[in-house]
């Protein structure tokens, strides 16, 4: 027997090229983002990139202007979401599936398009374009990626908890807060993920909904990247790579794309 | 010793899965052409076995020889064998005539001998005019028939069978063995059958190879196996039996349950510990008790389709199943008796619990992963000693927190008046404990043994 | 009976802010005015210019590069992504959730750090950017959805058909060509849509590795023309087209994935 047809005959062999894939264009790309983060132009070892940031007081502003602009999308998506979530998985409010997939059906639209569509909107409305439709623009942006988890955990929920909170007594409201909120956390929490971070780390949106007026952390980021400052770019990426890594470890990541399995919709 | 009548020779065979330990050491030789049963209950590493035979894994140590030559080492498609799984494992995306053909079109073969083989292959399992159907309309017994077809039709040497017909239900179970019987007389091949259904194995086989815990039991005919079971694993494992402790007072002589019995066993010793089978069919019932060996008190009596089942409780407070054509009424007095014949003596595996330990103190000693108290007998600190411990001298406990250590009941076997069970501790030693009280199978127990009841020697 | 009232009106107030922005800009695709919210009569002139116009070369330019690199991407996805997932399933332990831990990155990534970290290592390689690279990257972010689709098939699959093929004399080539491939075929195909579809929309990390040689995809396109100049009136058929694409594969994708279940429950009712 060759040796080829030796290997090939362990099937867990057949995962090895997907491996090395994987650790060329995964794990390379970001181990880079590191190594460029902490070398200086000439290719030194510096933390210069990393002072820079802390030192420039533009920088600091823009990634605070950022956190807070993601915060309240989050938020504002949660408030519109949850209940439309609810909703739509409650038995005796919606029967339609028609409507679950009309919620699910923005996600898979080119995010430049919505964006642009969102600018036609206020267009049309004559609303001049600025930090209310910055706002609004990201909320209709990411509403669905809040309502969508949430949805999905609140439909798998086992409906006997349900009855047997109320078979023990609780009225509606309280049948509410303590069972189907606590029971929906973990949908909230792959929600705030998939809102925050995305919310956090655009570019072009803020661009295209402010008419280039305010600016986010994503926008400097790429301009850095674009004029040619690769170490700065790089050393801000994980500057948002960590703030990401600590968003993630509230909520249960690998859960989070469990979800996904199977087709988003 | 290889000659020409066997077509098989395993030797030395082991396989493990990380620390478990599924195949230990197994040697045996298969003739050519004969029914062959691996027997044992799930997890006694008779799949693997078979699975090792067919290829889709390799074995730690040892090797497989077939017609003489080593296939160790050979991938699963070059083996001179066909498997038939215990889930059919037909191509859902092909018909039955497509599924039968797989193997034949992969060896070339011309198309219209395929034909002619898928046809013969079809009608052997009485499966004619399904060529065109999808094999996922089929029923269960009628995908089995086609996956028995699907492996004859490649003509191999030897057939494997992985539990093929345990989905089926009872009634398609027994036509199904009466076929296979049949197909194996008209092919003249090798079956090998792997099963944990001993009525099965008993139906089936020419050679029945019992197997626990990664090791060969017994390997017999039915008759022998049944018979003249090698140990009470097998005798209980086998049809029904009453095992019981009994001891041999001299060759053809036997006492238990309180009564000496001529046997025709010899060569045990004389005054010698052992186990005695007595198969429930074989203990002869009558309503009289003044010509009767002994006597007893009928507790319980069902009707089991051909004979009655009934639980005897004797004059010396032990219960013996008995089974016979006649129903005796629950409460009433009844006479028995046992020929010699039907008394099987074995040797018994041990007698008591022996563990290797290391004193701790002249008070404690250290054994089985676990720290015991122990009685002073003038050993030091460091001493390599040996502890024995009577069955009916460990305590088991319910609240797993009380014992010394902890363990799951692993094995159970009724012995007339008590019950002997086999323990693993959680580091996967076995302790053997005789008791009046009831466990389950898997039970979890605490376990704890009184220092009066270790005996310690020193280990030379 | 009036909780349903609210609860319906509110999810429809709701998708009605979802689809407006869309509707306002399919419904003023079809007039010719500059300004949107004017409507000069029904047209077609914007689709038709968009395709002909002299000037407008580098568009079909761009919507050739996004499906072909699209299909290059998927097709390659797809490959990549059904081997590898074999492969997965056979694995244990440690090495399972190594591979499977590394297979979740790149969708839990920001699509920005993705796109720098390529961007990165091509500039680090001194590959020049370009088709392949976008390519490259392309594949990158759309194998582990592959693999996510193709899991679920593979855990239906009857474990023993592959052996029995091996057992009925296949080599372990043929054992994947004849009985492997047709069984998870469902969960390719879902794969290769869904990376289809993921390769259309992508903007993020195309616009990182797409170089400067004047290559196109339909959003570097849609990007570069917003950002001179706001909605141009081209940029709403284009729009409406991609949304009516879109919309039409995630169709396909639902039924596909509606008629697969409902086949699952037939064979289990048998």
């Amino acid at each position: 027997m060759n040796g080829l047809l030796k290997f090939s005959t362990k099937r867990s062999n057949w995962a090895i090229p997907y491996f090395i894939f994987l650790l060329i264009f995964v794990v390379l790309p970001l181990v880079l983002i590191v190594v460029y983060a902490f070398k200086d132009n000439s290719g030194n070892f510096s933390l210069q990139n990393f002072v820079k940031f802390v030192s420039q007081p533009e920088a600091i502003n823009t990634f605070i202007y950022s956190i807070g602009v993601a915060l309240i999308t989050t938020m504002l998506c949660i408030l519109f979401g949850y209940p439309a979530a609810y909703i739509l998985s409650n038995r005796s409010l919606n029967r339609s599936q028609i409507t679950v997939v009309l919620f699910i059906l923005p996600m898979w639209i080119n995010i430049l398009v919505r964006t642009l569509a969102t600018v036609a909107l206020f267009d049309f409305m004559r609303i001049p374009l600025g930090e209310g439709a910055l706002i609004f623009g990201m909320v209709y942006n990411f509403l669905p990626f809040m309502i969508y988890p949430i949805y999905n955990t609140m439909q798998k929920m086992d409906y006997s908890l349900i009855e047997a909170a109320e078979d023990l007594g609780a009225k509606p409201s309280k049948v509410f807060w303590k069972v189907v909120m606590p029971l929906s956390m973990p949908g909230v929490m792959s929600g705030i993920m998939m809102v925050f971070m995305p919310t956090i780390s655009t570019f072009a949106i803020a661009e295209l909904l402010t008419m280039n007026n305010v600016k986010l952390f994503g926008t400097t980021i790429q301009e850095n990247i674009n004029n040619g400052m690769w170490n700065y770019g790089a050393a801000l990426s994980l500057i948002m790579l960590i703030i990401i890594g600590a968003t993630s470890l509230f909520s249960d990541s690998s859960e989070a794309a469990s979800d996904n399995e199977g087709g988003l919709i | 010793m290889s000659n020409n009548n066997s077509i098989i020779k395993i030797e030395h065979l082991s396989k493990s899965f990380g620390d478990k330990v599924v195949l230990n050491d197994i040697n045996l030789e298969i003739k050519r052409g004969e029914f062959i049963t691996f027997l044992g209950p799930s997890g006694c590493g008779k799949t693997t076995l078979l699975r090792l035979l067919a290829g889709f894994l390799r074995a730690d140590e040892g090797t497989i020889t077939m017609d003489g030559k080593d296939i160790s080492d050979m991938p699963p498609h070059l083996r001179p064998l066909n498997t038939v799984f215990q889930r059919y494992a037909l191509f859902p995306h092909l018909d039955v005539y497509d599924n039968i053909a797989f193997g034949l079109k992969l060896n070339k073969v011309p198309s219209d001998e395929i034909e002619k083989r898928v046809r013969k292959a079809l009608k052997m399992v009485s499966m004619t005019d399904y060529e065109d159907r999808d094999v996922n309309s089929l029923s269960g017994g009628q995908q089995q028939r086609v996956a028995i077809a699907r492996a004859i039709v490649n003509r191999p040497k030897v057939l494997l069978l992985d539990e093929p017909l345990a989905a089926l239900d009872l009634k398609m179970r027994k036509d199904m063995q009466m076929e296979l019987k049949e197909m194996h007389k008209t092919l003249g091949i090798t079956f090998i059958y792997v099963t944990h259904d001993q009525e099965e194995a008993l139906t089936l086989s020419d050679t029945i190879v019992v197997m626990s815990e990664g090791n060969i039991q017994q390997i017999g005919t039915p008759t022998d196996i049944y018979n003249e079971p090698t140990n009470s694993f097998v005798a209980d494992f086998i049809g029904e039996s009453n095992i019981l402790n009994g001891m041999m007072i001299k060759d053809c002589e036997v006492s238990f349950i309180g009564h000496t019995f001529e046997c025709v066993d010899k060569g045990f010793g004389e005054h010698t510990e052992v186990d005695v089978v007595v198969r429930p069919e074989d203990i002869y019932i009558i309503a009289q008790t003044d010509n009767a060996k002994f006597t007893g008190k009928v507790t319980s009596c069902i009707f089991k389709g051909v004979h009655y089942e009934m639980f005897v409780e004797t004059d010396n407070g032990y219960e013996l199943m008995i089974q016979d054509y006649n129903p005796f009424e629950v409460g009433s007095t009844v006479g028995m008796f046992i020929k010699p014949s039907d008394i099987h003596v074995m040797r018994k595996e041990r007698t008591c619990n022996t563990f290797d330990g290391t004193m701790l103190s002249p008070t404690s000693v250290e054994m089985l992963g676990a720290e015991f108290e122990c009685r002073d007998c003038g050993l030091q600190a460091g001493d390599k000693v040996r502890v024995r411990i009577d069955f009916d001298k460990v305590d088991l406990l319910d609240d797993q927190e009380d014992g010394t250590l902890t363990g799951e009941v692993h094995f159970i076997l009724y012995k007339g008046d008590h019950y002997h069970l086999t323990i693993k501790t959680d580091a996967g030693d076995d302790i053997y404990v005789d008791t009046n009280d009831i466990w389950d199978k898997c039970d979890l127990v605490g376990i704890a043994i009184a220092p009066d009841n270790m005996r310690i020697t020193k280990r030379i | 009976m009036i909780k349903k009232i609210i609860a319906q009106s509110y999810l429809w107030l709701l998708l009605l802010m979802l689809y407006a922005p869309i509707l306002i800009i399919a419904i003023f695709s079809f007039t010719e005015a500059k300004v949107l919210g004017n409507w000069t009569g029904f047209s077609t002139n914007l689709y038709t210019s968009l395709f002909s116009g002299g000037v407008r070369h580098s568009l079909i330019a761009a919507i050739e590069n996004t499906f072909t690199i699209a299909l290059l991407a998927a097709t390659v996805s797809t490959a990549l992504g059904s081997i590898a997932a074999i492969g997965i399933f056979n694995m244990r332990g440690r090495k399972r959730q190594t591979i499977t831990f590394l297979n979740n990155i790149p969708m839990l990534n920001p699509d920005i750090i993705t796109g720098i970290s390529l961007f990165l290592l091509f500039v680090s390689l001194g590959i020049t950017q370009g088709y392949t690279t976008v390519v490259l990257a392309h594949i990158a972010f759309c194998t582990p959805y592959v693999v996510l689709s193709v899991m679920p098939r593979l855990r239906q699959m009857n474990p023993n058909i592959y052996e029995a093929a091996l057992d009925l004399g296949a080599t372990p080539f043929q054992a994947l060509r004849k009985v492997i491939i047709p069984e998870i075929r469902p969960g390719m195909i879902s794969g290769f849509i869904l990376s289809f579809t993921l390769s259309i929309d992508d903007f993020a990390v195309t616009i990182f590795t797409i170089g400067n040689e004047g290559l196109e995809t339909l959003s570097t396109y849609i990007y570069a023309d917003a950002r001179k100049g706001g909605l141009t009136p081209e940029l709403r058929p284009l729009s409406t087209i991609i949304f009516a694409t879109v919309l039409l594969l995630l169709l396909i994708i639902n039924i596909r994935a509606k008629r697969n279940s409902k086949k699952l429950i037939n064979k289990q009712t048998e």
